[in-house]
């Protein structure tokens, strides 16, 4: 999705005059999955916060993305939990399956892979979440067969 | 909607949730938290649901998601009422006999209530689990019994009878001598006295208080705050109305993890519902008393927990912490007096003032009063979330209520209070689960995070995940966290790959010990501990890594090689076709062979080999 400034105007005006920061950028990233640099100029000037401290905010918190994400998240809980009980080769299936690095998006824009540091589903451990999709007791195999299943569906969107 | 002008308007309107209440009708609960979604109960509910109109059943049987109740590891749950007959591992595919047989004909499916896995016994109800028969639920109490969306639920079980008897019937002075002679200490880690901590805050100069619920659950493995407020949000919003009104706050704020929509989505259903009831703003229940609650969601930062940072991000700036005193009572939100409780603390302060000190102290021991909720993780036969007495000992806790370690496995630690906490070995299986004595052997009781290891857990790679952890999510204001949790990190990291070196031990206690004296808030203070304490107890183990070149519970990839026996290859092909950097060669039919050089112990073939052909050394 393009940057729209008319949209980022709307948000703005929806969080009332004295919005808080953070709650802005929240929506703009919730809309546009990161935050694109012109937004992060205009909210300075809109919300009268010097532009160094918009981008320490969105530096600081890991919800924000300066770079614009997939459309899809798959994300794995590399909890103590689902550490203990195998998430590491679970991330590391996925990653040679989508080909990036936690935190990465894939070329075609389908797919961004990330960690959580603990869902609070331990007892499901080692989790994978698709877009929003809790998937426990992930293995090798299950992997496989999840991320099959996300690219049928991703290829079949288009 | 009814709004609730007074204390006899609570009343009135309780007894007539009562009259509207059959304790015959039949019902069936299904548990609707994350741990239970995960697992599908959300197309168990629909499916029942759908089935229950086919039979025409739907206007006699009701269905309730409910919140919780602990036992994730047997999910998705259910209980049908009035038997109370527990079913587990309920899948889609057994909702047409559940409603033919158990709803229709009153039969017991044996398939689906509980096998002690011990004595083969089957149990029905779930009062007589071992897994719940072992605990004290309290603040648990009403998780899996209730509908965390209807508030006549809560009501219905003298929800907010006391923060009607404390804005109605007692002083603030009152109120926060309760507290205190209770013995409740903060249930988010460090243990504070909570009374004491009203006292100052209502002590402080200001017309302007807020009042703060800390629901950033950061700490990986624990999920006790999450439940309460998926399952029993009021019970969170009362503790605040009653804090608030001992204070003298008129606004509260609950700071949340994004990461838990399900909460975030219940707590804000429960706020508007006991706004609606008179229970929040204006003259709360004729008293006079006005307070109101927003929620904050967090941006993800686990630094925010720390209470100063937590009250940077409500302001809008950076999650950094700074230095205290001036401490929140004193100077906390915008500058103004400010308390701060874990959600376990605000949950625990209605049963206080409904039921007196006098109960609530009866339990426990003699500094550590009352119960305390853990999340029972990893290698553990019942995973789930349990409220237990403070002095329960460790084993009971672990062997009786958690089952003990499955698979024949061996226990090995129990890391408790997350990567602020430390391990504990089996010669300390005895210790008593309050406080002090879990301080007395390095560890902290934290908020409630008990993550079990056994013999294939390694302590040096559990110590390096924690580190790894704290050092991504320090903030980088002050020095010693910022640098000094990434120097450990690298000793870690360079013994865990086989290149440690003689004095990295001693580097590592040396090092910890001054990242703990000199860091600016808890995070970094509390960081080495699972460091310090696994060399404490498994300094062995460091050593194996470091002189001998060997991971004894195979985990660290630095020092293990795969290996493929030849007799039990059959030569299928899946390892060598799914290996990322082809490094299995072999003929089809004819056993495999593992290029050590070239495998980067990602073992992905160990998991794929259906002949169990593959082994580690």
């Amino acid at each position: 999705m393009d940057f729209e400034p008319c949209e980022l105007a709307e948000i703005i005006e929806k969080n009332g005059a004295g919005a808080s920061l953070i709650s802005v950028l929240e929506e703009i990233q919730a809309r546009y999955r990161y935050l694109p640099r012109e937004a992060m100029i205009l909210v300075s000037e809109r919300l009268g916060v010097p532009l160094s401290q918009v981008y320490s905010v969105a530096t600081f918190y890991h919800a924000f993305s300066l770079i614009p994400r997939g459309k899809h998240t798959i994300c794995v809980c590399t909890g103590t939990a689902c550490h203990v009980r195998g998430a590491v080769q679970v991330l590391d299936r996925l990653e040679t399956g989508l080909g990036v690095a936690p935190g990465g998006t894939t070329r075609d824009r389908e797919f961004t892979l990330e960690t959580a540091n603990c869902l609070g589903c331990c007892a499901l451990g080692p989790v994978v979440v698709l877009d929003g999709e809790y998937e426990g007791q992930m293995t090798t195999k299950k992997v496989d067969k999840l991320l099959k299943r996300a690219m049928r569906q991703a290829g079949g969107e288009q | 909607m009814i709004e609730l002008r007074n204390p006899q308007a609570l009343v009135d309107y309780r007894q007539r949730i009562w009259a509207a209440t059959d304790p015959q009708q039949r019902r069936i609960r299904v548990c609707d938290g994350t741990g239970c979604r995960a697992l599908g109960s959300r197309k168990v509910l629909a499916r029942l649901q759908e089935t229950l109109r086919e039979a025409g059943l739907a206007d006699k049987v009701e269905v309730v998601p409910t919140g919780c109740p602990g036992f994730c590891e047997l999910g998705p749950l259910i209980t049908i009422d009035p038997e109370k007959i527990a079913y587990n591992r309920v899948s889609v595919d057994d909702v047409p006999a559940i409603v033919a047989k158990t709803i229709a004909q009153g039969e017991i499916i044996d398939g689906l209530i509980f096998v002690d896995p011990v004595t083969g016994q089957t149990i029905i109800h779930d009062s007589e689990l071992p897994f719940y028969t072992k605990q004290m639920r309290r603040v648990l109490a009403l998780n899996g019994e209730i509908d965390p969306t209807r508030i006549e639920d809560y009501v219905a079980h003298d929800g907010y009878a006391a923060a009607s008897k404390a804005l109605c019937q007692m002083m603030p002075e009152q109120v926060i001598e309760e507290v205190k002679s209770a013995g409740l200490r903060g249930r988010g880690g460090a243990g504070f006295p909570t009374g004491l901590k009203w006292h100052f805050c209502r002590q402080s100069p200001g017309d302007v208080k807020y009042v703060i619920c800390n629901a950033d659950e950061g700490d990986p493995g624990a999920f006790m705050d999450r439940s309460i407020l998926e399952g029993n949000p009021h019970s969170v919003v009362e503790g605040m109305i009653i804090g608030a009104y001992a204070m003298g706050a008129t606004q509260g704020y609950v700071y949340i993890r994004n990461e838990y929509p399900l909460a975030v989505q219940n707590l804000k259903i429960a706020l508007k519902q006991a706004r609606e009831h008179g229970l929040l703003r204006k003259n709360i229940l004729g008293s006079g008393f006005a307070f109101d609650i927003e929620i904050r969601v967090g941006s993800g930062a686990f630094v925010c927990g720390e209470e100063t940072a937590l009250m940077a991000s409500i302001e809008g700036k950076i999650g950094e912490p700074r230095p205290r005193p001036p401490y929140p009572a004193q100077s906390g939100l915008w500058g103004k007096p400010t308390n701060i409780n874990n959600v376990k603390t605000w949950a625990n302060i209605p049963l206080i003032i409904r039921n007196g000190a006098g109960w609530f102290a009866n339990v426990g021991t003699e500094k550590s009063k009352g119960t305390m909720i853990f999340s029972l993780v990893g290698k553990i036969r019942n995973t789930g979330l349990v409220e237990v007495p403070m002095g329960i000992s460790l084993r009971e806790l672990i062997f009786d209520v958690g089952g003990g370690i499955p698979g024949g496995k061996e226990f090995k630690a129990a890391q408790i209070g997350g990567p602020s906490g430390g391990c504990i070995p089996r010669e300390h299986l005895d210790v008593s689960v309050d406080y002090e004595s879990l301080m007395a052997l390095g560890a902290i009781m934290g908020s409630g995070g008990l993550v079990i290891c056994d013999e294939d857990t390694c302590m040096v790679d559990l110590a390096r995940y924690f580190l790894q952890f704290t050092q991504e999510e320090s903030c980088g204001k002050c020095v010693p966290c910022r640098v000094g949790t990434r120097a450990m990190l690298e000793t870690l990291e360079r013994i865990c790959a086989g290149r440690g070196r003689e004095g990295d031990i001693e580097y590592l206690i040396e090092l910890g010990e001054e990242v703990k004296r000199s860091s600016l808030c808890a995070l970094g203070g509390t960081a080495p501990n699972p460091v310090l304490t696994t060399i404490r107890y498994f300094r062995d183990e460091y050593e194996a890594h470091i002189y001998d070149k060997k991971c004894p519970a195979k985990v660290c990839k630095g020092l293990i090689t795969y290996e493929i026996v030849a007799a039990s290859c059959t030569g299928c092909m899946v390892c060598a076709r799914n290996c990322p950097v082809g490094a299995i060669s072999g003929e089809k039919g004819q056993p495999h062979v593992i290029d050590t050089e070239t495998c980067t112990r990602c073992g992905v073939c160990q998991s794929l080999c259906n002949f169990d052909a593959i082994v580690v050394h």
